[in-house]
C-alpha cells in the first residue's frame, strides 16, 4: 500500500521515560525506560490481567502517566495537539462496538480523519487508500456491507484496515490477532511486519500467542506483575525458562524448521509444579 | 447498504418542504384555490393577503423552525449518548422549561413573558446538569445520562405539584407547555438565527460526529479533543431544544423519529444526515400542524397530539422492519 503523500518520513523517536503505570492500585510497570526505534516490532507479553491494555492506553496518550512520560520526538504526548499526534501515532483497540450503521468503506475512510480539515470531503485518493487497505485485509468484496452485520473476525480486520489508512509511524496494537483464523493471523502479522521492517515504522503489540511473537517480533517487553518488567531482543528473551517464570506454568520448547516454538506442558498441573520448585 | 445519492435526496427533501409549506398556507378554516392563494401571496394588503401573511405564514415558519431544531437536536443527543433512542428532552431541558413557564402562569405573569421564562428554565436545567455531570474525571456518558434523566424526573415531580395546586382555569394553557402547541406560536427573529448558527457549527464538525459515533476512545485516537467536542455538542443540542421549547412547548417525537427515519434513508454520515433531518424535521412538523388545525376545524388540536399519533405507529413499524430485515443485504 502506498503511504499517503502527506506522511512525513518515518524515523520518529518514540520512548517511555521513567514511566509509571497503575490501574486501580495495581502497579503495571514501574520506571519503564525504553526507546522504541523505527524498524522495531515489539511484542508485549504477560499473564491475564497484568495490564497490557492499560500500558498500551498510556503509550497512546489516552491516560496520563502516574510518573514519567511517554514522548514522541522528545515531546510528551500530552503536549502534542491531538489531531497532529493522530497522524503519527495510532492504536488498534481490543474491542470496537458499532452503535450506528455505516458501510465498511465509510469506516475504513475514518482513518483519513486526522489528515483532512473540517470542511474537506474525502477525495478519490482517500478512497483509493481505503480500498487498498480493505484489499490488504481481504475485505474488498464487503465494502458496501454494514458494519453491524460483520463477524467478530471481519470487524477486527476492518479496524486494522482503518489503522492502515491512518498510516501512523507508531502503531500500537491490542491483541491484533484476536478472533482471527490462521490465514488472517498470518496476514495481519505479516502486514505489521512489512510496515515495520520495510517501511521503517515501529509497532508495539500486546500478544497472547508466544509463537506469533517468536515468529514476527524483533523485541519483547515482558510484564511480570507488581510493576516488574524485562525487555530485549526476542531471540534472547523468549526461552522456556523465562516463559515459565512469566506465566507461572511449565513450558516446553520445540525446535522446528521455522525456529523455536513453545507450548505449555499440557500434562502438568501448573500449581503442582510451582509447589515442587 | 447502498443509499441513494445524497444530492438527489436532499433536493427531494427540499421539494417536500416547499410542498408542505405551500399546503400549510393554503388550507385551513378558509381554504384557497391555487389562484386565490397566489393572489393572496402577492397582495399582502388585501384581506386574504393579511390572513396569509399575518397568521398562516408566521405559524408555518414557526413550525418549520421548531421541527428542524428538534430534529437536529435529536441527531446530536443520539451521538452524544451513543444511543439511537435518545431524544432532545432526555436530559431534562424541556422539564425545566415547562416548570418555569407553568410557575409563571400560575403566578399570573404577563403572557408575553412566559416564553422568556421557559427559555430561562431550560437554561437553568442545562447548567444544573452540566455542573453536576461534569465532575473532574474523564468524560462519562453514563454520568451525564443519569444526571439528566434524574433531573428530568425531578422537574416532572415539580410540574405535577404545580398542576395539582394551580388554578383550574389555567389548565388548558398549561397543557400547551406539556404537549406542545403552535396555536399561539410566534417565531422570534433571533430563534431563526440560532438555528442557522448552530446548523453551521454542526456541519463544521459533522465528520467529527461520525468518528464520535464509533466511540469516544476511537475519536480521540483519530485526533479529536473529545472533552471539548462532547460538551460543545451538549450545549448546541440544549440550545436548540431550549429555543424550540420556548416557542412551542415540548412537542414530542419529532426529535426521536426524524433522525431515525433519516438514518434509514441516508445512512449515518452526519454531513448528509444533519441537512436531511433539518429539512424533514421542518416538513414533518409543518404537516403535523396543518393536520392539527384542520382535522376537527374550526377547533384545533395541540400539535404534540398529532406528532405522537403519527410517530408512535411509524416508530413501531420501523422497529419491526429492522427486526425482520435480513442481516446480509
Amino acid at each position: 500500500m502506498p503511504a499517503p503523500a502527506a506522511t512525513s518520513a518515518p524515523g520518529r523517536v518514540f520512548a517511555a521515560k521513567g514511566l509509571g503505570v497503575e490501574i486501580a492500585g495495581n502497579v503495571v510497570a514501574r520506571d519503564l525506560d525504553l526507546e522504541f526505534r523505527p524498524g522495531e516490532y515489539w511484542g508485549i507479553l504477560g499473564p491475564n490481567g497484568v495490564g497490557k491494555t492499560t500500558l498500551l492506553r498510556h503509550l497512546a496518550g489516552l491516560a496520563p502517566p502516574r510518573t514519567g512520560a511517554v514522548t514522541l520526538d522528545d515531546r510528551p504526548l500530552g503536549a502534542w495537539p491531538r489531531r497532529l499526534l493522530a497522524r503519527h501515532l495510532g492504536m488498534l483497540q481490543q474491542h470496537t462496538a458499532y452503535v450506528f450503521d455505516a458501510s465498511v468503506l465509510q469506516v475504513a475512510l475514518t482513518g483519513r480523519h486526522p489528515w483532512l480539515g473540517p470542511w474537506r470531503r474525502e477525495g478519490p485518493e482517500d478512497y483509493a487508500l481505503a480500498r487498498a487497505a480493505l484489499a490488504r485485509v481481504d475485505l474488498a468484496s464487503l465494502e458496501q456491507r454494514t458494519v453491524t452485520s460483520l463477524s467478530g473476525g471481519e470487524a477486527r480486520r476492518l479496524a486494522f484496515a482503518a489503522l492502515l489508512v491512518q498510516s501512523p509511524e507508531v502503531l500500537l496494537l491490542d491483541e491484533p490477532t484476536n478472533h482471527l483464523d490462521f490465514r488472517h493471523q498470518v496476514r495481519i502479522m505479516r502486514a505489521i511486519g512489512d510496515l515495520v521492517y520495510r517501511e521503517g515504522r515501529v509497532a508495539l503489540a500486546a500478544l497472547h500467542d508466544v509463537n506469533l511473537a517468536a515468529t514476527y517480533c524483533s523485541h519483547v517487553l515482558l510484564l511480570f506483575g507488581d510493576g516488574k518488567w524485562a525487555a530485549g531482543k526476542a531471540t534472547e528473551w523468549l526461552t522456556a525458562e523465562r516463559l515459565e517464570q512469566l506465566y507461572q506454568c511449565p513450558v516446553t520448547s520445540v525446535d522446528t524448521p521455522e525456529g523455536r516454538r513453545f507450548h505449555p506442558a499440557f500434562g502438568v498441573d501448573p500449581d503442582a509444579s510451582r509447589n515442587a520448585s | 447498504m447502498r443509499h441513494p445519492a445524497p444530492g438527489t435526496l436532499l433536493a427531494l427533501l427540499g421539494l417536500l418542504c416547499i410542498a408542505c409549506l405551500v399546503l400549510a398556507t393554503a388550507v385551513g378554516s378558509v381554504a384557497h384555490s391555487p389562484a386565490e392563494w397566489w393572489q393572496a401571496l402577492t397582495h399582502p394588503g388585501s384581506r386574504e393577503g393579511e390572513l396569509l401573511w399575518r397568521l398562516r405564514i408566521p405559524r408555518a415558519a414557526a413550525a418549520f423552525t421548531v421541527g428542524a431544531m428538534l430534529a437536529v437536536s435529536g441527531c446530536l443527543m443520539q451521538v452524544l449518548l451513543r444511543n439511537p433512542l435518545a431524544d432532545p428532552y432526555i436530559l431534562g431541558v424541556s422539564g425545566g422549561s415547562a416548570l418555569f413557564a407553568l410557575l409563571g402562569m400560575s403566578l399570573g405573569v404577563a403572557v408575553a413573558l412566559v416564553p422568556v421564562l421557559a427559555l430561562a428554565g431550560a437554561l437553568v436545567s442545562i447548567l444544573i446538569v452540566f455542573g453536576l455531570a461534569r465532575g473532574s474525571g474523564p468524560w462519562s456518558g453514563t454520568r451525564l445520562l443519569l444526571t439528566g434523566v434524574v433531573t428530568a424526573s425531578g422537574w416532572g415531580a415539580l410540574i405535577s405539584l404545580v398542576l395539582a395546586t394551580g388554578p383550574d382555569n389555567s389548565l388548558r394553557g398549561m397543557l400547551f407547555w406539556l404537549m406542545g402547541d403552535l396555536s399561539y406560536a410566534r417565531l422570534p427573529g433571533w430563534s431563526l438565527g440560532v438555528l442557522v448558527l448552530v446548523f453551521a457549527g454542526v456541519m463544521a464538525m459533522a465528520r467529527s460526529l461520525n468518528v464520535l459515533g464509533m466511540g469516544e476512545t476511537t475519536a480521540r485516537l483519530l485526533g479529536e479533543s473529545t472533552r471539548h467536542l462532547l460538551w460543545g455538542i451538549y450545549f448546541l443540542a440544549s440550545l436548540l431544544t431550549a429555543t424550540a421549547v420556548s416557542v412551542a412547548g415540548s412537542i414530542g417525537f419529532v426529535g426521536l423519529i426524524v433522525p431515525h427515519l433519516m438514518r434509514l434513508l441516508v445512512g449515518s454520515d452526519h454531513r448528509v444526515l444533519v441537512p436531511a433531518a433539518t429539512l424533514f424535521g421542518g416538513a414533518f412538523l409543518v404537516l403535523s400542524d396543518t393536520l392539527a388545525r384542520t382535522v376537527i376545524a374550526p377547533r384545533q388540536l395541540p400539535v404534540g397530539v398529532i406528532t405522537a399519533l403519527l410517530g408512535v405507529p411509524l416508530f413501531l413499524a420501523l422497529l419491526n422492519r429492522a427486526r425482520l430485515r435480513p442481516q446480509t443485504p
